[in-house]
């Protein structure tokens, strides 16, 4: 037999198309999915009919119009849906920039199905939870080590809700100290994630943007003019979104300190600094680290995750309560005091993802940590080093080498060939890779983020640049085939006019059918 | 192979020396400590952390099953707490569709990548919208808290009114997160509740509604149990003075009670948790919003909303965001609050619930809880000085249980009733000071006759042996 040759050089990829109906019309009267738990005889003797009581007004008189199917059905239906989707675990994810979208290790996700995880109940005994109070408490031992930080709270459940919690706290610092009212602003930085901007706006700030000097650095000096007795906190992630670490961050924070700001770090993204440099060295009073990122929890399509939550001292009566704490025979959550500024998520956030976190921290070790950073510097600068080699793409700012990710410009390739960002997005699916452009605005024009974490081989790598330069490749030789993309994939380009037209969008199933007719 | 290489950590292939070297060479350096140059010496640190020491795979499981064997939990214990978490039936289907590796790992794909996540979610919006009869759902919030916490501050931008009202039986725990979510924008007071029947007082309702009033916000079942059954009066007064209603509600009785939209409500809220999530020491939580189908309430929703579009393709379904531009994600700090990562894996796993259940199990599964609740309170309120704190109010999975006249506190009872492998239901005295020794105890579908008969029977050996050894 003739050897069989694989000698291409993008994958020859088609995403599963199984053109499944919207489960509504999976309804077949009388099926059934499952049969819930039943009154046993004795019950209903002694009880009668349970809704019989319901005050009439309160009796649902129509049933829900929900679907009868059988479970076989359900169960395909959902299977197949999960066969359209493209998890991390499938594709070299290396184009969801900034998200640190790393290998999710098999043991803690077996870990976390443990009855003695998923049937505890948030409110049992402390004492009857011992096990996983410990390991709350481990974690937080952990996380004040790698940041320097004197105390975590990890009930904040994604790095959106840490950063309003982060808010919240300089609101109650300022309070404290009488001047609340008289510190209302934050400052942030346009390459930071849009949720700084946006939960400090959420507890009544003015946000005040600082953009980049010409290197793309943070502007010391646009930092010197925002700064008043107005400021109430400086928020920022360093490095930023571009992958440039600011080297005068310390001069940063000594000039909000000196203000009387508080200065928050957006450690969501940690990943090119593990056992390297900490919040703590970088003159930070709070930072946060998302658990589904740095610390290799899934990211579930969105949450549940963990934006783990520490402060230095002198802020920890203001964290949200109860904390973990050993007593010195035992593990107790302590209520916090009245300068609390309460609760930002019910109970004791996400505990499987605190579990996963704590789990990876101890297949890891010191030394695996550092490993980590090194590794995702090492990656990132390799696959920089390649980007820059393919026609049309480019780097803006700073020419030197970056930590754990980059944010890239198709300026040229759109200027030539008409092929954008957007376009990429769409023809990466072709090949089996997940590609995102940029939070807006985009400030660095045609945008794309990609970083490699410490997960991706040499190989992986390879292969995504390859792609990439395939499609750099395909629009300058035949960019329909990118602009009409994708072609490989489970469905074509949507027709998107309605989804911004109130007449037009259907958010529900019953919109659509009250909203369109049929031909 | 040489017994003496040094092989990658199994979690970074790039740790293989040869490859690390290879790596570092193409890019023109010559020690992996090059790549952190940008960061000044004063900062680094100069030390390896302390932490322990790593382990493999096996010595890991050891480790984290040894450190999970010392909780006991409501699979082996009877559990009568609730309080916002509750122990539910979870189909195994449920369990199988948010265990699939593509919908544990997938997060931002696009529609075209991620076709199943943008589907799933939509069906799960249309699912919860039959369930709660309206036709806007969201992609899920954190929890219940934070979605009437939202709800709050839509109100407040619709009616552009920074006043809120809230029940007085709202979970005090609830309140702290709606309390420091809408400080300093918006003012939350409260309206106090009936004490003898745990229901809305209307006058004071009344005499708390103003001009200024953006929203009121009641639950239903309300975290105290009761069944609310005056909806749409307090709808009406709250209309009159062009406030929003905001009803939450536990989504699992609604296969029973009549959805809040039928009473007036213009923002539905609640839990996902009891649609298919297990408790999962509070990690199972997912708030949901729901409205009408109108451009001011929609384009208030800080929440991705997915929806059903055409493609290039006639035939095919297409999904997508509606209106993104009302998001953080495109405008920052001038878009509506703030999104991010929040809690879609449960909406998934919420959808899938609602397609097995269909509307007969719902209404089974109401029925069912309503039938054993009411069993178990007969039972405990048989006991000499147990009593319902509500007597005369109709109540769904939780209700109040009175034992001033015991002359024990709670937490006695719920130590003793622990020692018998029963967790006790919440004990409200600090939260409700004035009403003493009460707890909130919770009942569903999936407790026994026996377990309500086991419970009934503890309470009762740990009162009576109190009475008898104060004879």
């Amino acid at each position: 037999m003739k050897r069989i040759r694989r000698d291409h050089k993008v994958r020859r990829f088609h995403q599963a198309k199984w053109d499944e109906p919207v489960i509504f019309e999976l309804h077949r009267p009388g099926e059934r999915g499952v049969i819930p738990p039943g009154t046993e005889a004795g019950i209903a003797e002694a009880v009668g009919e349970g809704s019989a009581r319901i005050p009439s007004a309160m009796r649902r008189k129509e049933a829900p119009a929900l679907p009868e199917i059988g479970q076989a059905k359900v169960l395909r239906h959902y299977l197949r849906l999960s066969q359209e989707t493209l998890g991390s675990d499938l594709n070299v994810e290396i184009g969801q920039g900034t998200c640190t979208m790393k290998y999710i290790p098999r043991i803690n996700e077996m870990l976390i199905r443990s009855p003695n995880l998923m049937e505890l109940h948030p409110l049992q005994d402390a004492g009857s939870v011992q096990g996983i109070l410990e390991i709350y408490y481990k974690l937080d031992q952990a996380m004040r080590e790698i940041s320097g930080m004197d105390a975590f709270t990890f009930q904040p459940s994604s790095g959106t809700q840490a950063l309003l919690a982060m808010a919240s706290i300089v609101r109650a610092y300022h309070d404290s100290r009488g001047e609340g009212d008289q510190r209302d602003e934050i400052i942030t930085t346009i390459f930071s994630h849009p949720s700084q901007a946006a939960t400090a706006a959420v507890k009544g700030y003015k946000i005040i943007t600082l953009h980049p000097d010409e290197d793309g650095f943070p502007d010391l000096e646009k930092l010197k003019n925002a700064i008043s007795e107005r400021t109430a906190g400086f928020v920022v992630a360093n490095p930023e979104d571009t992958g440039i670490y600011n080297h005068r961050i310390r001069e940063f924070t000594d000039v909000v300190h000196e203000a009387g700001g508080i200065c928050f770090y957006d450690q969501a993204n940690a990943n090119g600094l593990l056992g390297i440099t900490r919040a703590k060295e970088a003159g930070f009073d709070m930072c946060f680290f998302n658990l589904h990122k740095t610390f290799a929890a899934p990211h579930m399509c969105g949450g549940p995750a963990t934006g783990a939550l520490g402060v230095t001292d002198s802020l920890k009566r203001f964290l949200p309560g109860p904390l973990v704490d050993w007593d010195g025979s035992r593990y107790v959550l302590v209520e916090q005091s009245g300068d609390s500024i309460g609760k930002v998520r019910s109970f004791h956030g996400v505990a499987q993802t605190v579990l996963r976190s704590y789990a990876w921290i101890m297949s890891l070790g010191p030394d695996g940590l550092k490993n980590v950073a090194q590794i995702a510097v090492l990656n990132n600068n390799y696959l920089y080093h390649k980007i820059l080699q393919i026609r049309g793409a480019s780097a803006p700012y700073i020419k030197g080498r970056r930590l754990e990710q980059v944010r890239y410009s198709w300026k040229q390739l759109t200027d030539e060939t008409g092929v954008t960002t957007e376009d990429i997005t769409r023809r990466m699916c072709d090949f089996g890779l997940h590609y995102w452009t940029s939070h807006h605005p985009y400030i660095v024009p045609q945008p794309f983020t990609l970083e490699p974490t410490e997960s991706y081989s040499k190989e992986d790598l390879d292969e995504y640049i390859e792609a990439l330069t395939h499609i750099s490749n395909e629009a300058y030789t035949q960019p329909h085939i990118v602009k009409l993309a994708p072609h490989n994939s489970t469905v074509h380009r949507n027709v998107e006019s309605s989804l911004d037209d109130p007449a037009k969008w259907c958010i529900t199933w019953r919109a659509y059918l009250k909203k369109t007719q049929p031909e | 192979m040489s017994e003496h290489r040094t092989y990658a950590h199994p979690y970074i292939p790039n740790t293989a020396p040869e490859v690390r070297e290879a790596m570092l060479k193409e890019i023109g350096l010559s020690s992996i400590d090059q790549l952190h140059d940008a960061i000044p010496d004063s900062l680094k640190l100069k030390r390896v952390m302390s932490l322990p020491p790593a382990m493999n795979e096996y010595e890991l499981r050891r480790h984290i099953e040894a450190l999970l064997a010392k909780n006991k939990h409501g699979a082996d214990y009877i559990n009568f707490l609730g309080a916002g978490c509750w122990q539910h039936f979870v189909p195994a289907v449920c369990d199988e569709i948010n265990q699939r590796s593509e919908f544990v790992t997938a997060y931002a794909g696009e529609p075209y990548e991620d076709h199943g996540r943008f589907q799933s979610l939509f069906e799960y919006q249309s699912l919860m919208a039959e369930l709660v009869d309206m036709d806007v759902v969201n992609v899920p919030t954190f929890d219940w808290a934070q979605a009437a916490a939202t709800a709050i501050r839509m109100a407040g931008r619709i009616t552009g009114r920074r006043i809120a009202l809230i029940s007085r039986s709202v979970d005090p725990d609830k309140a702290k997160i709606i309390t420091n979510y809408c400080t300093p924008v918006m003012e939350i007071r409260y309206v106090e509740i009936d004490p003898l029947t745990g229901k809305i007082d209307l006058d004071d309702l009344q005499g708390k509604l103003e001009e200024g009033t953006a929203a009121f916000y009641f639950e239903n079942p309300g975290y105290l149990g009761v069944i609310e059954d005056q909806g749409a009066e307090i709808s009406e007064l709250v209309h009159a003075v062009n406030a929003i209603s905001i009803v939450g509600v536990d989504p699992i009785s609604l296969g029973v009670l009549e959805p809040p939209s039928r009473y007036g409500a213009d923002i539905v809220c609640g839990d996902l948790q009891p649609l298919g999530m297990h408790m999962n020491y509070g990690g199972g939580q997912a708030g949901f919003i729901a409205t009408r189908d109108e451009e001011t309430y929609v384009m208030e929703y800080p929440s991705r909303l997915f929806g059903i579009v055409p493609t290039e393709v006639e035939g095919e379904y297409g999904f997508g965001d509606v209106a993104y531009e009302r998001t953080s994600f495109a405008l920052r700090e001038k878009g509506k609050e703030s999104v991010g990562t929040q809690t879609a894996l449960w909406g998934i796993t919420a959808g899938v619930y609602l397609s097995l259940l269909g509307p007969a199990g719902m209404q089974e599964v109401g029925e069912t809880i309503m039938q054993k609740s009411q069993y178990a309170a007969n039972k405990l309120c048989a006991i000499p000085g147990v009593s319902l704190r509500f007597k005369d109010t109709v109540f769904f999975k939780e209700f109040v249980l009175d034992f001033n006249e015991t002359e024990l506190s709670v937490a006695e009872i719920n130590k003793r009733l622990l020692e018998v492998g029963i967790f006790g239901g919440k004990d409200l005295s600090s939260a409700y000071p004035q009403w003493g020794q009460c707890a909130l105890y919770c009942v569903t579908e999936i407790h026994l006759q026996t377990d309500l008969n086991r419970l009934a029977s503890a309470v009762d050996s740990i009162v009576c042996k109190n009475q008898k050894t104060e004879e």
